[in-house]
C-alpha cells in the first residue's frame, strides 16, 4: 500500500470488479441485493418515469451544489454545500436503479445520467437555473429541499412499491437536515443587512415564479409547503412574493436554456470516453 | 445444523470486525450497519448491510471488505445485500462504539428525532459534551462536515475543535 500517495494507493490492489472510485470504474448497482420484485398491478412505465424524474431533479441539484465547491464564501458552507449535493447524488443512484429495474431496460444508473440528452430529463426548471449569487441557491435549495422532504414523506407511506418507500423514508432524513440548513441561512440573510436583504429580497422574486410547477403532480403538498417557506419568510422579515408562473414544466420535457450547459458539462467525460475504465 | 449454527456465528463474528473505512476506530457492527448474517444450507454466507446516508461513497467500500474477508476466512460463496429498510439511524450505534467515537474526539450522537421533521427556527440549546475535556460550553460550527455523518463543534472551554456524529 502506498500510503504516502493517496491516490496511488486507491489504484492499488483492486481488480476489476472492485474498483469504485468514478465513472467507469464499475460502480456496482445501489440498489445490490434488494428485493427488485414489482408489486402486482403495479404500472410499471409510470413507476419507472416517477424514479427518473424524481432522481434527474436531485442529480441536477447536485450538479448545481457541486458547481458551488471552490466558490462558497466560507469553507464551512461549501463542505455543507457538497455534503448537501452527495446526499443527493446518492438519492439520484438509488431512484436511476429502481428506474432501471422497473421499466425492464436494465439499464444502470450511468446510462441514464450520462447519455442521456436533455429534452429526455424531467427534472423541475428550477433546479436547473443557474447558481447566482449565495442568496438564490440558498433560496433555491430551501424551496426544492421543502418540497421534495414533505413529497418523500408522503411517498414513504403512500407508494405501493417497496423500494421507492424506502428511498423515500431514508431521503427524509437527509432532506431534514438540507431543509434546516437553507431555513438558517435565508432567516440570517433576511435578517442581516440592508445588502443580504436586497439579495434576499431579488432571490425570493427569482425563485417564485417556478414554485408552481412543483406541485403539477401532487397539488395536494402545496399548502404545507408554503405554509413552511411562509414560516421562513416571516422570520427573515421578508415576504414571500405573489407572482405569475413561468408558463410550461420540466416534467414534459420543457426546459430552460440553461440544462444543456449544465448537462454538457456533466456528460463530457463519460461521453469522450464511453467505454472508459480506470 | 449444529454446524450451520456455528458456522454463522463464526462468519457473523468475521463480517462484524470490519472497520468502518471513514472512521476507522469503529467496526461495520458498532457502527450499526451490518443488520444481518446467515449461513444458507448451501453454504453460502449472506450478509446484509445498511447504508448510513443515501450518498454515503464509504458504502462499496464496505461490501468490498466484508466480502473479501470472508472469502479468505474460506467461504467459498458470499453474497453481501444491501437493506434500505428500516433506515439507518444514529441510534443504532452501540455503546461500545460510542465510548469508541469518544476516546477517538468524536462527539457520539444524541436520541435521534422521531415523527414528523418540524422546522425549528428559534434557537435549539442542544448539549454536546466536549470529548477532549468535556464541557459542555460548546457551539455548533458547521453542520455539515468532512462525512455526511458529521457535524462541526467546538469547545468554548478549551477550544479545540471537534466533530460530533449527527442525530439521524
Amino acid at each position: 500500500m502506498s500510503d504516502d500517495h493517496v491516490y496511488l494507493s486507491l489504484a492499488e490492489g483492486h481488480d476489476d470488479s472492485d474498483a469504485r472510485w468514478a465513472f467507469g470504474t464499475g460502480f456496482e448497482d445501489p440498489l445490490h441485493g434488494v428485493d427488485q420484485s414489482v408489486p402486482e398491478g403495479t404500472d410499471t412505465a409510470q413507476l419507472a418515469a416517477y424514479c427518473l424524474a424524481l432522481g434527474d431533479d436531485a442529480l441536477v441539484s447536485a450538479q448545481r451544489l457541486a458547481q458551488w465547491c471552490t466558490a462558497a464564501p466560507e469553507l464551512e458552507e461549501e463542505v455543507a454545500l457538497a455534503n448537501i449535493g452527495l446526499d443527493l447524488l446518492g438519492q439520484t443512484r438509488l431512484l436511476y436503479a429502481r428506474a432501471g429495474q422497473v421499466d425492464g431496460t436494465g439499464r444502470g444508473e450511468d446510462a441514464y445520467a450520462y447519455f442521456r440528452d436533455a429534452d429526455a430529463f424531467r427534472n423541475v426548471r428550477l433546479a436547473e437555473l443557474p447558481n447566482g449569487d449565495f442568496a438564490f441557491s440558498i433560496t433555491r435549495l430551501l424551496v426544492l429541499s421543502s418540497w421534495r422532504l414533505a413529497l418523500f414523506e408522503r411517498l414513504a407511506v403512500t407508494t405501493s412499491d417497496p423500494v421507492l418507500a424506502a428511498i423515500a423514508a431514508k431521503g427524509v432524513k437527509e432532506l431534514a437536515y438540507h431543509r434546516q440548513y437553507a431555513a438558517e441561512w435565508a432567516v440570517r440573510l433576511g435578517d442581516g443587512t440592508e445588502e443580504s436583504q436586497r439579495r434576499m429580497r431579488d432571490a425570493l422574486a427569482a425563485v417564485a415564479p417556478y414554485v408552481d410547477e412543483l406541485f403539477a403532480e401532487t397539488g395536494e403538498l402545496k399548502a404545507e409547503v408554503l405554509a413552511v417557506l411562509r414560516q421562513v419568510t416571516d422570520a427573515a422579515g421578508l415576504a414571500w412574493p405573489e407572482t405569475a408562473p413561468v408558463p410550461g414544466h420540466g416534467r414534459d420535457g420543457d426546459h430552460t436554456e440553461h440544462l444543456v450547459p449544465l448537462l454538457t458539462e456533466l456528460q463530457s467525460v463519460a461521453r469522450a470516453h464511453p467505454e472508459a475504465t480506470w | 445444523m449444529v454446524t450451520t449454527l456455528l458456522d454463522a456465528r463464526r462468519a457473523r463474528h468475521i463480517a462484524a470486525q470490519v472497520p468502518d473505512p471513514e472512521m476507522p476506530m469503529l467496526t461495520l457492527a458498532d457502527l450499526g450497519v451490518l443488520r444481518d448474517v446467515e449461513v444458507r444450507e448451501d453454504g453460502t454466507v449472506v450478509a446484509s448491510l445498511t447504508p448510513t446516508y443515501s450518498g454515503c461513497p464509504a458504502m462499496a467500500e464496505m461490501r468490498a471488505e466484508v466480502a473479501a474477508r470472508l472469502t479468505d476466512a474460506g467461504y467459498a460463496r458470499v453474497e453481501i445485500r444491501t437493506v434500505l429498510t428500516p433506515p439507518w439511524s444514529s441510534d443504532w450505534i452501540t455503546p461500545a462504539g460510542r465510548a469508541k467515537l469518544a476516546e477517538s474526539g468524536i462527539a457520539p450522537p444524541g436520541a435521534a428525532p422521531r415523527g414528523p421533521v418540524e422546522l425549528t427556527l428559534s434557537p435549539t440549546r442542544r448539549t454536546v459534551a466536549c470529548p477532549r475535556c468535556g464541557a459542555t460550553d460548546t457551539e455548533e460550527t458547521s453542520r455539515f462536515a468532512a462525512t455526511s455523518c458529521k457535524a462541526l463543534w467546538r469547545c468554548r472551554a478549551c477550544r479545540e475543535p471537534f466533530e460530533y456524529v449527527k442525530e439521524i
